[in-house]
C-alpha cells in the first residue's frame, strides 16, 4: 500500500511542477503591462521603471519562475500586486469559503442524485426510469450561469426570498450562512447531481444482477431488504470513490458560479486575479486547486484500493 | 438570538428580510478597492472609502467650492508661490497620535518621495514645506500653481498618521491609520471593508453610525436587489437603466449629481502606424465622426436619457464650461461633406473598446451612427488590461476610454493634452494649447484661468484628439430610511449628518 | 458549467469489436430519446445553415425606438439593448455556438487523439510525457485556463474556440491511450505485427479502427460540454464579440437588464439548454449503439 502511495506521489510532483511552470508562462505571455495597470495615473517612465523592479519583471522569465519556486516551496507564495497581501493570506481566507460552497453542494447533489438512481434502477424501464433520466440529463444540460442568473431573478429580485449575494461563515452566523449559500450551492450542486444519479443507477443495474442478489432474492429476503441492505451497500462504493473526483472538479467548478453569486471565494479571486494581472494570486491560486484536484483523486484511488476486496489482495 | 430563530422560521416558509443592525451603515461599491493607502492607491472606489476613513486638509462643497476640514484656513503669498495654511487643533489620529504640522510635512514628503506613490506628479509644482508653528505650516512652490488646491482636497491632501506610516512602510495598506470619522477594523478581500466609529473624531457630533461596511458587488441588478431586500441600506452607482424601476419603489430613494469626469473617444494623432490612417491623420474625419453621433440619442439608448451630453473636458453644467463651443447637433450631410472635403468617400476605423457590456452597447451605437455617415467602424474588443498597455503605448486607431474627473479642470485636459504628458495617449502636441494650457495653472484667478481654458477648448473642439460624448451621473440608491446625504460632484458619500430615520 | 473535461461519463475503455454500423444505426433508430436528441441537433443545425434563407431583419440593423420591446407580432422574441431584433440574433447566433463546439472538438480530436496514440503505442518515455503534460492539463481548472489562454489571444469567437478546444484536449489524449493500451495487445494486432505490418500501417489499419466508435461519442458529448463552455467564456466577455451575435455573449449583455428585460435572457439560455440536451441524448445514444457488450 505505502509503495503504491509513493509511487503515485511520485507522479503527482512532476504534474504540479508542471502546472505551474504553465500557468507561470501563460500569465508571463499574457498582454497587458502589470506596472502600467499598478502605476493607475502615475505613467512616468521612472515610477513604472521601480515598480518593475520591486516585482522583479524585468528579470528573465526562467529566473523569476526559480525565484516564485523558491519561495513557494519555502510556504511563501509572494504578495498580491493589487492589494499588497501576502497571497497565502489571501488563499487562506478564501478557500474555507469555496469549500463550504463545494461541501453543500455536494450535500445537495447526495440527496438528489443517490436517491433518484436508486430508484431509477430498481424501477428500471417504468415512466420513473425514463423521467429521472430526462432530468439528469437536463440538469447537465443546463448552462449553470443562465441557471444562476435566472435563479436571482425570480428568487431574489421577483419574490424577494434569498440574498442575491455576499457571503457569511457558517460558524459565524448559520442561518444567514444558510440563506446566501443554497442557491449557488443548487447551482454548483446541478450537473453533479445528475452525473452521481447516473452512476448510481448505473452501478445499481450493475449490483442487481449479481450472483448474491439473486440468492438473497431466492431465500426470499424482502424486495425492500434486498435493495438497501445487499445491493445499495455495495454500489456504494463506486459511487463514494467517485465523489472524491467530482469534488476535485467541483472546487474548479465554483469559478463561474461565486462570480455570479458575488461570493468572494477561490473562483472569484482568481478569474479577477487574471484580469487584473496579479499574477502572484493566479500563480498560487492555480497551484492550491492543482494540488487539491490531484489530492482528492489520490483519496479516490485509494479509497477504491482499500475498499474494494479484490484489488486488496492483489497486494 | 431570537431573531436568528426568528429568521429561520421565516426562511422555512420562504420569508426571509434580515435587517442590517440599526447602526451598521451597508454601502455596496461597484468594485474592490486597492491598496487603502492615499499614496499608493489608484481606484474611484478607494476613494469612497477614503472620505470615511481619512480626512483631508481641505474639503469640498457640492459646488466645488474649497472649505476647511482638517485646515482651517489658508493664504497665497503675492507671488503666488507660498501657501501658508492653519491647521485644526484637537484632533487626532486613530492610533491617538497628534495631527499637527509636522504630521503634515511628514505627510507631503511621503507623498513626493515613497517610491511606491502615485501622488507625486500632483506635487511637481512643490519646493518644500515649513514647519512654522505647531499648527501651521508653509508650502515652498517653484511656480505659481492655481491647481495644488485641487490635490490637497483629494487624495494628496489626506493626512496618515506618520508614527504608524512609518512603523509599516510599504505594508500601510493592510492597515491604515488615519484621522477621519471611522477607523479600520477589517478587511476581506473582495468581500467587504469594515470601518468603526472613531470615538476621538474631531466632529463625532455629525456622525450617527457605528460602523459602516464596504461591499464590493459588481453586478447592478445584484446590487439593486440586496438593497430592495435590506440586505445593505445604500449603493453606488445604479445602472441608469434601472432609475425608473428605483424611483417607483416607495422604500428606496435616487440621488444623483453629474460627475466631473467625462466619456468619449480618444484618437491616436500622433505614434506609429495607427495614427497615419484617415482618422489619425485628419481632423475633418474626426470632425466627420462627431457630426455623425447624435449624442442626445446615444444618451437616450444607453442610459434612457439619465445622463449628461457633452462636447468638452467638463460638462455644461461645470462653470468651466465654454458656452461659445456648443454641442454639436447630428448632420451626417455635414460629415459626408467633411469626409469629402478631406479627400474620403467613406473611411474604415478600427475603434479598442474596453469588453464590457455596457461599453460594447454604446461602441455599438456609435458604430451604426457612424456607419450612416459612410463612416465603417470595426470594434476591436480587449480586456481592460489591454486596452490600458495599448493606448498607453500608441497601438490604437480610436479607444473608447473616459476619465473619473478631477475638482480643477487642470486634471482633465492638462495630462491629455499637453505635449508628452503622463496621459496624453493620443500624441496631441500643439505648442499653443500647451502654453494656454501651462499658463492656466498659474494664471492669477478664476476668470483669467477660464479664459485660457475657453482658448484651449476652442481649438481643441476642432482638431478633436478626444471626441467628448457625454457626462456620466453618479447615481446612488439607498433605502428611504436613511436621511441627511448630500449627493456631491466627486461621486464620494460624506457619512456626516447622514442618519437613520426612527 | 461543466467544470472539466474529464467528466465520469467518458466511454469504458474495453476493446472488442465495434458492432457494425448497420446495426449500430438500427440500434440508435430504436432509442427514442436518442432521436429526441438528434432531431433537436439537427433542428438547430438546419437553423444555423438556413440562416441567410430565413425570412428575418438583419441580425445587425439597430432601431433607436424599438430598444428593449417585449415579445410582438413584429419582433417575435422580442428586441434587445439597441432595438435588434432577437429571433434574428437567435438564427445567427445559432451558427457561433454551434461552429464553437463542433470546432473545438475538432481541434481537441486532431490533437488529442494523435497524441493518445503515440503515448499508448509506443510508451516509455513518450507515454510518460504526453501522460504528465495530459495530467498537468486536466489538474488546471478549465476555465481557468480557458479564461487565460483567451486573455491571451484576445477575446474574439476564434480564440475562444482554440482556447476551449486546448483545455478539451487531454480527455481525447487519455481515452484514446486507454483504448490503445487494451487494442494493442489483441490477437490481430500480433498477427499483424507478426507478418511485418510498420507501426503506421498498424496503428491506421487495425488500432485506428478500433478507437474510433468510443470517440466519435466522446467527441459528441463533448460537443455538448463546448457548447457550454463558449457560453461560459463569451458570457464573461471572451468569446463572440458584437456586433456579431453567440448566445453567450447575447446572455452576458441580456443580464444587466434582467429585471427590465427578462426576454432577453430567457431565449439564449433556452437555446443552449435545448441544444446541448440534443448533443447529451445524442451522445448517449451512440453510446448505446455502438456498445458491443450490450445486445
Amino acid at each position: 500500500m505505502l509503495s503504491y502511495i509513493a509511487r503515485r506521489l511520485a507522479v503527482i510532483i512532476p504534474t504540479l511542477i508542471l502546472v505551474s511552470i504553465f500557468i507561470f508562462t501563460l500569465q508571463k505571455i499574457l498582454p497587458g503591462d502589470p506596472a502600467l495597470a499598478l502605476a493607475g495615473e502615475e505613467r512616468d517612465a521612472a515610477t513604472l521603471e521601480f515598480i518593475r523592479e520591486k516585482y522583479h519583471l524585468n528579470d528573465p522569465i526562467y529566473l523569476q519562475y526559480i525565484n516564485w519556486a523558491g519561495s513557494a516551496l519555502k510556504g511563501d507564495l509572494g504578495i498580491s500586486l493589487r492589494t499588497n497581501e501576502p497571497v497565502t493570506k489571501l488563499i487562506g481566507s478564501k478557500l474555507p469559503v469555496t469549500i463550504q460552497l463545494a461541501v453543500m453542494a455536494m450535500i445537495i447533489a447526495f440527496l438528489v442524485g443517490v436517491p433518484a438512481g436508486v430508484l431509477s434502477a430498481v424501477k428500471k424501464g417504468t415512466v420513473v426510469d425514463y423521467l429521472a433520466n430526462i432530468v439528469a440529463l437536463s440538469g447537465l444540460s443546463i448552462p449553470n450561469f443562465w441557471l444562476g442568473i435566472m435563479l436571482i431573478l425570480l428568487v431574489s429580485v421577483n419574490l424577494g426570498w434569498l440574498p442575491a449575494s455576499g457571503f457569511e461563515s457558517i460558524f459565524v452566523d448559520p442561518v444567514r450562512s444558510l440563506q446566501t449559500m443554497i442557491m449557488p450551492a443548487f447551482v454548483l450542486g446541478t450537473s453533479l447531481a445528475a452525473t452521481l444519479m447516473r452512476h448510481t443507477r448505473s452501478a445499481m443495474l450493475g449490483v442487481l444482477k449479481a450472483d448474491y442478489v439473486r440468492t438473497a432474492r431466492s431465500k426470499g429476503v424482502s424486495e425492500h431488504a434486498v435493495i438497501i441492505k445487499h445491493a445499495f451497500r455495495n454500489a456504494l462504493l463506486p459511487i463514494v470513490t467517485l465523489s472524491a473526483v467530482l469534488f476535485g472538479q467541483l472546487l474548479a467548478g465554483a469559478v463561474l458560479t461565486e462570480q455570479i453569486f458575488t461570493i468572494p471565494g477561490f473562483g472569484k479571486l482568481i478569474v479577477d486575479a487574471v484580469f487584473t494581472r496579479d499574477y502572484a494570486v493566479v500563480q498560487g491560486v492555480v497551484l492550491c486547486t492543482a494540488i487539491g484536484f490531484l489530492g482528492m483523486n489520490l483519496i479516490a484511488d485509494i479509497a477504491y484500493f482499500l475498499l474494494n476486496p479484490r484489488m486488496r489482495s492483489m497486494l | 438570538m431570537n431573531r436568528k430563530l426568528l429568521a429561520g422560521l421565516m426562511l422555512g416558509v420562504g420569508l426571509s428580510v434580515t435587517p442590517a443592525l440599526a447602526a451598521d451603515l451597508r454601502i455596496a461599491l461597484n468594485s474592490d478597492a486597492d491598496m487603502l493607502d492615499p499614496d499608493q492607491s489608484r481606484t474611484f472606489v478607494g476613494r469612497i472609502v477614503y472620505a470615511s476613513l481619512c480626512d483631508k486638509l481641505i474639503d469640498i462643497t457640492p459646488e466645488l467650492k474649497m472649505i476647511p476640514q482638517l485646515a482651517t484656513s489658508w493664504s497665497w503669498s503675492d507671488d503666488g508661490k507660498t501657501l501658508t495654511m492653519e491647521l485644526r487643533e484637537g484632533v487626532t489620529f486613530h492610533d491617538g497620535e497628534p495631527f499637527n504640522a509636522e504630521a503634515v510635512a511628514y505627510n507631503i514628503e511621503r507623498s513626493m518621495t515613497l517610491p511606491e506613490s502615485k501622488r507625486k506628479s500632483e506635487f511637481t509644482s512643490v519646493e518644500s514645506t515649513e514647519v512654522t508653528g505647531e499648527y501651521e505650516i508653509k508650502f515652498h512652490l517653484k511656480n505659481a500653481d492655481a491647481t495644488l488646491m485641487a490635490q490637497l482636497a483629494d487624495r494628496g491632501g489626506m493626512m496618515i498618521s506618520p508614527k504608524a506610516a512609518k512603523a509599516a512602510g510599504a505594508d500601510f495598506p493592510t492597515n491604515p491609520v488615519c484621522s477621519g470619522p471611522f477607523k479600520f477594523k477589517e478587511r476581506v478581500a473582495q468581500d467587504r471593508i469594515v470601518l468603526t466609529k472613531f470615538d476621538k473624531y474631531w466632529n463625532a457630533d455629525k456622525i450617527h453610525f457605528d460602523s459602516v461596511t464596504f461591499l464590493p458587488i459588481p453586478d447592478t441588478t445584484v446590487r439593486l436587489a440586496n438593497l430592495r431586500s435590506g440586505d445593505i441600506d445604500m449603493l453606488e452607482r445604479l445602472a441608469a437603466t434601472d432609475l425608473t424601476s428605483a424611483k417607483a419603489d416607495s422604500k428606496l430613494k435616487v440621488e444623483s449629481a453629474t460627475s466631473l469626469g467625462y466619456q468619449g473617444i480618444t484618437v491616436n494623432v500622433g505614434r506609429g502606424e495607427a495614427a497615419k490612417k484617415p482618422l489619425g491623420q485628419s481632423k475633418l474625419v474626426r470632425q466627420a465622426l462627431s457630426y455623425a453621433i447624435d449624442r442626445e440619442a446615444l444618451n437616450q439608448v444607453v442610459f434612457e436619457g439619465a445622463f449628461q451630453p457633452g462636447n468638452q473636458q467638463v460638462s455644461p453644467a461645470s462653470p468651466w464650461y465654454n458656452k461659445d463651443v456648443p454641442i454639436p447637433a447630428r448632420d451626417v450631410e455635414k460629415a459626408k461633406a467633411l469626409l469629402k472635403e478631406a479627400g474620403f468617400d467613406r473611411v474604415e476605423i478600427e475603434y479598442s473598446v474596453p469588453n464590457n457590456p455596457v461599453q460594447l452597447q454604446i461602441a455599438q451605437v456609435v458604430q451604426a451612427m457612424a456607419a450612416e455617415a459612410n463612416i465603417d467602424i470595426k470594434i476591436v474588443s480587449k480586456e481592460f488590461a489591454k486596452l490600458l498597455d495599448d493606448d498607453s503605448s500608441g497601438n490604437f486607431e480610436a479607444s473608447q476610454l473616459g476619465w473619473s474627473g478631477r475638482i480643477d479642470p487642470d486634471g482633465n485636459i492638462h495630462a491629455f493634452a499637453v505635449c508628452g504628458a503622463g496621459m496624453n495617449d493620443s500624441a496631441y502636441c500643439n505648442p499653443e494649447v500647451d502654453k494656454l494650457l501651462n499658463d492656466a495653472r498659474v494664471a492669477p484667478d478664476d476668470a483669467a484661468r477660464k479664459a485660457l481654458y475657453d482658448k484651449a477648448s476652442k481649438i481643441l473642439d476642432e482638431e478633436l484628439p478626444i471626441i467628448y460624448f457625454y457626462h456620466l451621473k453618479w447615481i446612488w440608491a439607498l433605502s428611504s430610511k436613511i436621511e441627511g446625504f448630500v449627493p456631491y460632484p466627486d461621486g464620494m458619500i460624506r457619512l456626516e449628518n447622514m442618519k437613520l430615520a426612527d | 458549467m461543466s467544470a472539466a473535461f474529464d467528466t465520469v461519463d467518458t466511454v469504458e475503455p474495453e476493446a472488442l469489436p465495434p458492432r457494425s454500423g448497420n446495426r449500430a444505426w438500427k440500434k440508435l433508430k430504436r432509442n427514442r430519446s436518442a432521436l429526441v436528441g438528434l432531431v433537436l441537433v439537427s433542428f438547430f443545425v438546419l437553423i444555423a445553415l438556413a440562416a441567410p434563407l430565413l425570412p428575418v431583419p438583419d441580425p445587425a440593423a439597430t432601431s433607436w425606438t424599438a430598444v428593449r420591446k417585449a415579445p410582438s407580432a413584429a419582433h417575435w422574441l422580442g428586441t434587445d439593448e439597441i432595438g435588434r431584433d432577437i429571433l434574428s440574433r437567435m438564427i445567427w447566433g445559432a451558427r457561433a455556438s454551434l461552429m464553437a463546439g463542433v470546432v473545438s472538438v475538432i481541434i481537441a480530436v486532431l490533437i488529442g487523439v494523435p497524441l493518445g496514440l503515440l503515448s499508448g503505442y509506443f510508451g516509455k518515455w513518450i507515454d510518460q510525457i504526453i501522460s504528465r503534460i495530459a495530467d498537468a492539463l486536466l489538474a488546471t481548472p478549465f476555465l481557468i485556463l480557458a479564461i487565460a489562454l483567451a486573455a491571451f489571444l484576445g477575446p474574439s469567437l476564434t480564440n475562444a474556440m482554440i482556447a476551449i478546444g486546448l483545455s478539451a484536449m487531454p480527455v481525447f489524449i487519455r481515452l484514446t491511450r486507454g483504448q490503445v493500451l487494451s487494442v494493442k495487445t489483441e490477437d490481430f494486432v500480433e498477427g499483424a505485427r507478426a507478418v511485418g505490418l510498420g507501426n503506421g500501417a498498424i496503428i491506421f489499419r487495425y488500432i485506428l479502427p478500433n478507437v474510433f466508435a468510443p470517440i466519435l461519442v466522446q467527441a459528441t458529448l463533448t460537443i455538448a460540454t463546448a457548447i457550454i463552455a463558449e457560453a461560459s467564456l463569451s458570457f464573461l466577455g471572451l468569446g463572440q464579440q458584437p456586433p456579431a451575435p453567440s448566445w453567450g455573449s447575447m446572455l452576458n449583455v441580456a443580464k444587466n437588464f434582467l429585471t427590465q428585460a427578462p426576454w432577453m435572457a430567457w431565449w439564449p439560455g433556452a437555446a443552449i439548454f435545448l441544444v446541448v440536451l440534443g448533443f447529451n441524448l445524442l451522445g448517449d445514444g451512440l453510446r448505446d449503439a455502438l456498445d458491443p457488450r450490450e445486445s
